[in-house]
């Protein structure tokens, strides 16, 4: 492309991308997140784009591999267009089909649509499915309509907009003005406001100036700072620009995770037809404006997600948090004033500058501005990314978005916030999603993770998992959570081993308030929020365990025991051909038993029976 | 492999800044973190060995010891975890007499386990030598272990 040299000439450029493109041509959008490439989508992009050979279609139909759409359970997805017909769980040998009836025809093949699974009815459209229709994608919706890799359909979508307007003459600080007003959180978990951080980071003393994009993600079950990036690469580019601008900074870094090829390789495609284009660079479009970013691969530990451990961890040395006695805002990378943001609040900035702060704060709750994107999994129907207006109800993002609990089983909580976020009872699914509401309750909007269990889910076990999780990411370098994270986790995994004690209810709970109060960062500052919710919400399933030595659900391996239902064994053999250790014995069409002494508790015979005769107790 | 070093150091202008990265590519094309070429790094960059020891051992990517022909990473992220992980991770630990994080004595297999990767709706997730199996359970990932030739016991007739 050739380079633009004024805010005007990309406007140009933009209307004339918007211009060529004919509204009623064949589109054929796939799904090519990493959710829906690992149910094999790649295979179907190339058959479509083999039967578009095939058929001497090309120029006439458009194939385009987007981002995640957020659907992920029902993958691999396709939209055609211009008639928005949702497809979902295509087969690879589905795409000869969809261009021939569909594409060709107008034809709807029946099997691929989407059924209610309350009201029974298909579903033709992406907006009509009850997964999308309560949400509010503002952020994440774009995914759907681009092409990660192209700087075209970024344009096409309206995109740098927001960039033309600001350089087309508004003063950097009507723009942090803007922020402040629309009065963003931050989404990375600490929910510090962010026109705030970009005025400190503009007024402190000192140049170079620096801005980072935090896509480390460290928070072990969630990934939509991963989906934006790998699906929406210059929404996050344009965000840092207009940032940039503001503060006053001419050099940004994105920290991403090495564990994520995809998000990593698009991001540097994108930069990489940024700077050809004159978006980034000397002088961005005359404006005499210099910005470049740098793309760093983090080594992918937790802590480095903190900001200070991100910063050191960018100067090369191993990421170790500081005590912040001064903000990176003053002295930052190289102990220059440092402005940081997570991938979703850099994605909201072009969306306040184009809609209006006023606009911006019509959304959410009177503290929580916005829209939030969570990731929804466990043991929910619709697993996926859904962004929601902040003050939806817990209630219906489980049961309205995410379909409720697979299996008609019970909720039994959600998790929300990762490692340093709490689990949520049921008696609290009307409480409206917000950065404060979620911290009244002992959690934390956090990264946004939001997993969901179910009756067979053990909350000490949950509680153990982050603890142990979070011991080996401790840095070590302050004793409250180096050492008392350690020993919360001794203690949690003797109560689900059956040796636990009486005091040691007490002992958690005071040793949780020493480790909140003493750690120097919020890694441990936050270390005991899953297990003091748990204990908080759950107590009877601490004290079954202590007390009766049982595990109400199943799950802690040294307190339950495999049996056969002699009413419900038919005698396949199944257990006792898969059996490792040979407990399970048994003649053909005769009853099988499980000899206590040799079962190891593998679980395989439970996973095997078809008949469900094996139980837990 | 001097010369190859080289060229990845090359590939980032030789910038100190870049260290993580740099370590990255060079674990990549050769296997592990070996000593010689640790040395090899610090000498080029002239930065101390004990820096590179540091990054090394801090950064779970890392690895110091050689790793196995075939590499199995298990997602134990939060999602996989609520969904029966637990014992899908015992299970390959005792066919492979090894733990997370080890690799098989007979160099054949690394046995790892990771975070999120992004794909929950299909989780749990096992990613054998870069290929991803969802939704596996213990009977699946025993035929994967079968058929990269360990001994285990399946049920033929399923
Ligand atoms: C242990 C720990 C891990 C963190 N991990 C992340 C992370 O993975 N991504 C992120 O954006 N912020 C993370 N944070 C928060 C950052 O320190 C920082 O507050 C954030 O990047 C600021 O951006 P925001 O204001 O846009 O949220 C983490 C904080 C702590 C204490
Ligand atoms: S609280 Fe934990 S992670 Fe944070 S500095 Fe202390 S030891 Fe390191
Ligand atoms: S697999 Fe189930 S039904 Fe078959 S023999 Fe074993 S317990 Fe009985
Ligand atoms: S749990 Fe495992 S060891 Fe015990 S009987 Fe079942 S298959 Fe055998
Ligand atoms: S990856 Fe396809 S919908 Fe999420
Ligand atoms: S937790 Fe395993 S893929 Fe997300």
């Amino acid at each position: 492309m050739k380079k633009v040299k004024t805010p005007e000439e990309l406007k140009s450029l933009q209307e004339e991308i918007q211009n060529s493109r004919d509204p009623e041509k064949p589109c054929i959008t796939i799904c090519a997140g990493t959710g829906c490439l690992t149910y094999g989508t790649q295979k179907l992009i190339d058959n479509f784009n083999v039967e578009i050979e095939k058929q001497n279609l090309k120029g006439k139909i458009e194939i385009r591999a987007s981002g995640c759409h957020g659907f992920c359970e029902r993958g691999p997805l396709v939209v055609i267009n211009p008639q928005n017909i949702f497809y979902q769980r295509v087969g690879f040998d589905d795409a000869e089909e969809i261009i021939k009836e569909t594409v060709l025809n107008g034809k709807i093949i029946d099997r691929l649509l989407y059924i209610d699974p309350l009201t029974k009815e298909k579903i033709f459209h992406e907006d009509e499915i009850p997964f999308y229709k309560r949400q509010m994608r503002l952020v994440f919706g774009m995914n759907g309509n681009i092409d990660p890799n192209s700087l075209e359909d970024y344009l096409a979508v309206g995109g740098f907009n927001a960039l033309i307007k600001v350089l087309n003459g508004m003063e950097p600080e009507a723009i942090i003005e803007e922020i402040k007003t629309a009065n963003v959180r931050g989404r990375g978990g600490g929910g510090f406001s962010m026109g705030q951080k970009w005025e400190a980071t503009r007024n402190a003393p000192g140049l170079p100036k620096y801005i980072i994009c935090n896509a480390d993600e460290g928070d072990p079950g969630a990934y939509m700072d991963r989906s934006l990036l790998e699906g929406n690469p210059y929404l996050i580019l344009e965000g840092m620009l207009i940032g940039a601008y503001a503060i006053g900074s001419n050099m940004g870094y994105i920290y991403v995770r090495n564990e994520y090829p995809l998000a990593v390789k698009n991001i540097m495609i994108a930069v990489e037809k940024a700077r050809e284009l004159g978006i980034l660079g000397k002088n961005i479009l005359g404006s005499g404006f210099d910005f470049d970013v740098v793309i760093n691969r983090g080594g992918g530990a937790f802590v480095c997600g903190e900001e200070t451990a991100l910063i050191s961890s960018i100067e090369g040395r191993s990421g170790e948090p500081r005590a912040k006695y001064v903000y990176p805002a003053e002295r930052g990378l190289y102990d220059k004033p440092t402005n940081i943001n997570n991938v979703e609040t850099w994605a909201n900035v072009p969306l306040i500058i184009n809609k209006g702060a006023e606009w911006y704060r019509s959304i959410g709750t009177e503290n929580s501005k916005g829209t939030k994107i969570f990731a929804l999994v466990g043991k929910i129907n619709n697993t996926g990314l859904v962004e929601v207006p902040m003050g939806i109800t817990l209630r219906e993002i489980v049961y309205d978005i995410g379909g409720g609990i697979p299996k008609d089983r019970k909720f039994k909580a959600v998790q929300v916030g990762g490692p340093s976020g709490g689990c949520i009872p049921e008696s609290h699914l009307d409480l409206p999603v917000d950065f404060d509401a979620l911290s009244e309750v002992g959690s934390m909007m956090g990264s946004g993770g939001m997993i969901v269990m179910d009756d067979c889910t053990c909350m000490v076990d949950v509680a153990l998992y982050f603890l142990k999780f979070l011991e080996e990411e401790s840095c070590g370098k302050c004793t409250p959570c180096r050492e008392g994270v350690h020993q919360m986790r001794l203690i949690l995994e003797r109560i689900t081993e059956g040796n636990g004690k009486e005091e040691d209810l007490n002992t958690i709970e005071w040793m949780g308030k020493a480790i909140i109060d003493g750690s120097l960062c919020a890694l441990g500052g936050t270390a005991p929020n899953p297990v003091l919710t748990t204990f908080r919400y759950f107590k009877d399933e601490y004290e079954a365990h202590i007390r009766e030595k049982r595990c109400p659900a199943g799950i802690c391996k040294a307190l339950i025991t495999y049996t056969v239902d002699p009413e419900t064994c038919n005698g396949c053999m199944v257990c006792a051909r898969i059996c490792p250790t040979e407990a399970a014995t048994g003649e053909k069409k005769e009853l099988h038993t499980i000899d206590q002494e040799k079962c190891i508790k593998c679980g395989a015979c439970f996973e095997s029976c078809k008949f469900d005769a094996v139980k837990v107790s | 492999m001097k010369a190859r070093i080289k060229e990845i150091i090359d590939k980032y202008d030789t910038d100190k800044g870049f260290l993580v990265p740099i370590l990255q590519d060079v674990q990549r094309e050769f296997n592990y973190l070996q000593r010689e070429v640790l040395h090899l790094v610090s000498a080029f960059l002239e930065v101390p060995i004990s820096q590179l020891y540091e990054l090394g051992t801090f950064y779970k990517a890392f690895s110091l010891e050689p790793r196995g022909r075939h590499e199995m990473k298990l997602c134990t992220g939060t999602a996989c975890h609520v969904r029966g992980v637990p014992l899908i991770k015992d299970n390959i630990g005792r066919i492979l007499q090894i733990q997370a994080g080890e690799t098989t004595p007979d160099l054949e297999f690394t046995f790892e386990t990771v975070n999120c990767l992004g794909a929950c709706a299909l989780g749990p997730i096992l990613v054998v030598d870069g290929e991803y199996h969802g939704n596996i359970s213990i009977s699946k990932t025993n035929k994967i272990l079968k058929k990269l030739g360990k001994k285990v016991k399946i049920d033929e007739e399923s």
